[in-house]
């Protein structure tokens, strides 16, 4: 495993190189385990994606990963050391949470929360800080809408914003924790354009979960499947397929390919019908 | 009339509601960001426990009413993260203390004056002491505000983001209440008990008509709250009718005024930030 410390990129302090080791990461609430064993490496600037039912534990990897949330058994490591909260080269994309519209915070506001906001204080910005404010809304193209209240923006320019908050302070790991909900197809696509250009051009490492596969494709490296606290991780097509499904849901799975698009008839994969439409577009 | 601005209690009367207004302003938009409208006034229900406890064991009523909310404050902050959990603790315990406040009053045997002045105020009595006592006391919420400030705006709005950026969100939550428990000491002087609310969480809700930028919004609520303030003020001492009949009335006629009038329309999407 690499160790952090490579330059080149525009954040302060040392880089994040975001290789992730679990070993045996077991995660229990009470009497309910979410998942056993999990063993597995992500390399530095893979696009893992995570897949999983409803209660599956997606969201409590991301917090594990955060530092919000303590293992029951089993580690986790982030290039070689226990995930830190608070770690301001891990950015983050909360699952989206409705902001009211009469609230005085403006889309800058929320960007520059990603940047200062845990610091004490309240007065101005050094010029510095509010430049990399302004390039953070040019690389969602959010500028135009930056100084309008948070709460009377769309849905996708309000994601768009929360990208830029978690980019702005130049994360080696993004994760990213449904950041396609309640978006349309449009905005979906831009959204994942913009988290695999920050993953292509800066070898960050990113953690996507999702319900729904088939809008990141383009961009993802391997899946993370998490069902009834049992997993499986691969490639796509390792993953995903009837054999590998019917053996981590106990029950007869079928994965039927028609056109590049794969359906899946039998398991929920935590969207709201009971068949997943995949598209097995152009992944490698 | 014009006789009446030579005495020493209208000069003190206008200062100390000046310190007020400022504080009350700089704090009530974090009171409407927060969602704590109730929370301010369950805090000064139990300071009215307070200064009625502070008066029937003869110690200074400002003692008692910041002891009190004090107490409250970390009281609160130690209860509710949920804001419905949060809301039915600071119903029972308001209540609670309401009743603790009467029957100290009770006990001690010039109970209407003294009653009426925590309830209502007594800004127009207020002695030099007073007002250098408020100016302390507001000096510290307001450079505790400006030292949160950033941080409890992120946990405000987005609690589980600021979670994992390291903000401390529970202990921040506590700060602030302890925050409001300095404003409400320095505001229960001047408006009463009863009618924090109108200097603590209006001028905040009638900036947010005329304006949604952040700076803007906190600079407009403190000079509402100074116009209602040094306004109820003047024409109380003119009319020698109570303050606290008329700074609540300028407040809601700002109110009103920004309502009807004012370019921010609640909760329209694709509504834009003025200026």
């Amino acid at each position: 495993m690499k160790s952090a410390g490579a330059g080149g990129r525009p954040a302060g302090g040392p880089a994040l190189d975001g290789a992730i080791a679990a070993q045996s990461a077991t995660l229990a609430f009470g009497a309910r385990r979410l998942w056993e064993a999990l063993t597995f490496t992500v390399p530095r600037g893979e696009f893992l994606v995570v897949l999983g039912p409803n209660g599956a534990g997606k969201t409590s990897l991301l917090r594990v990963l955060l530092g919000l949330q303590r293992l029951t058994s089993g580690s986790v490591l982030i290039d070689g050391r226990p995930p830190r909260r608070g770690d301001p080269r891990i950015g983050y994309v909360a699952q989206y949470r409705a902001i009211d519209p009469d609230l005085p915070v403006l889309g800058r506001d929320l960007v520059g929360f990603g940047l200062d906001g845990h610091r004490w204080g309240g007065g101005l910005r050094s010029r510095a800080s509010a430049a990399r404010i302004e390039e953070a809304l040019d690389l969602v193209g959010a500028r135009s809408y930056a100084d309008t209240p948070v709460g009377r923006l769309s849905g996708g320019e309000q994601q768009r914003l929360r990208i830029a908050q978690a980019l702005v302070s130049g994360p080696g790991l993004l994760l990213c924790d449904e950041p396609l909900q309640s978006l349309d197809l449009h905005y979906q696509r831009v959204v994942v354009e913009q988290i695999a250009d920050w993953n292509r051009r800066r070898g960050a490492t990113v953690i996507f979960v999702t319900h729904d596969i088939n809008p990141v494709l383009p961009a993802v490296n391997r899946v993370l499947l998490l069902a009834r606290r049992r997993w499986a991780l691969g490639a796509v097509d390792e993953v995903l397929t009837a054999e590998t499904l019917s053996r981590l849901y106990d029950a007869p799975v079928d994965v039927l390919r028609h056109e590049g698009r794969l359906l899946i008839v039998g398991a929920d994969l935590g969207a709201h019908e009971h068949e997943t439409v995949l598209d097995a577009g152009d992944h490698a | 009339m014009t006789s009446l601005w030579q005495y020493a209690f209208v000069h003190n009367a206008l200062l100390a509601g000046a310190i007020t207004a400022i504080v009350a302003g700089c704090v009530a938009p974090f009171v409407t960001l927060r969602n704590m409208g109730f929370g301010v006034h369950g805090l000064a229900e139990v300071s009215f426990a307070g200064a009625a406890g502070a008066v029937l064991l003869r110690l200074p009523i400002e003692l008692g009413v910041l002891g009190a909310s004090f107490l409250a404050a970390l009281g609160f902050g130690a209860l509710g993260v949920r804001l419905r959990e949060r809301d039915l603790a600071i119903g029972s315990v308001l209540a609670f203390s309401t009743g603790c406040g009467v029957l100290f009053l009770t006990l001690y045997h010039t109970y209407s004056t003294e009653a009426f002045s925590i309830l209502f105020g007594s800004i127009l009595a207020v002695g030099t002491d007073d007002v250098i006592r408020s100016a302390a006391v507001g000096a510290v919420a307001l450079a505790a505000l400006a030292v949160i400030g950033r941080p409890l705006r992120f946990a405000s709005i987005d609690p589980e983001v600021a979670d994992a950026r390291g903000v401390p969100v529970r202990l921040l939550s506590t700060l602030f209440l302890l925050v409001l428990a300095l404003a409400v000491t320095v505001t229960v002087q001047v408006i009463g008990v009863l009618l924090v609310l109108t200097l603590l969480i209006a001028p905040a809700g009638t900036a947010q008509r005329l304006t949604l930028h952040p700076v803007r919004v906190m600079l407009y609520s403190t000079l509402i709250a100074l116009g209602a303030t040094l306004g109820g003020i003047v024409c109380a001492v003119y009319t020698s009718l109570p303050v606290s009949f008329f700074v609540p009335t300028f407040s809601l006629g700002a109110y009103l005024v920004a309502r009807w009038l004012g370019p921010v329309q609640r909760g329209m999407p694709g509504a834009r930030a003025t200026h």
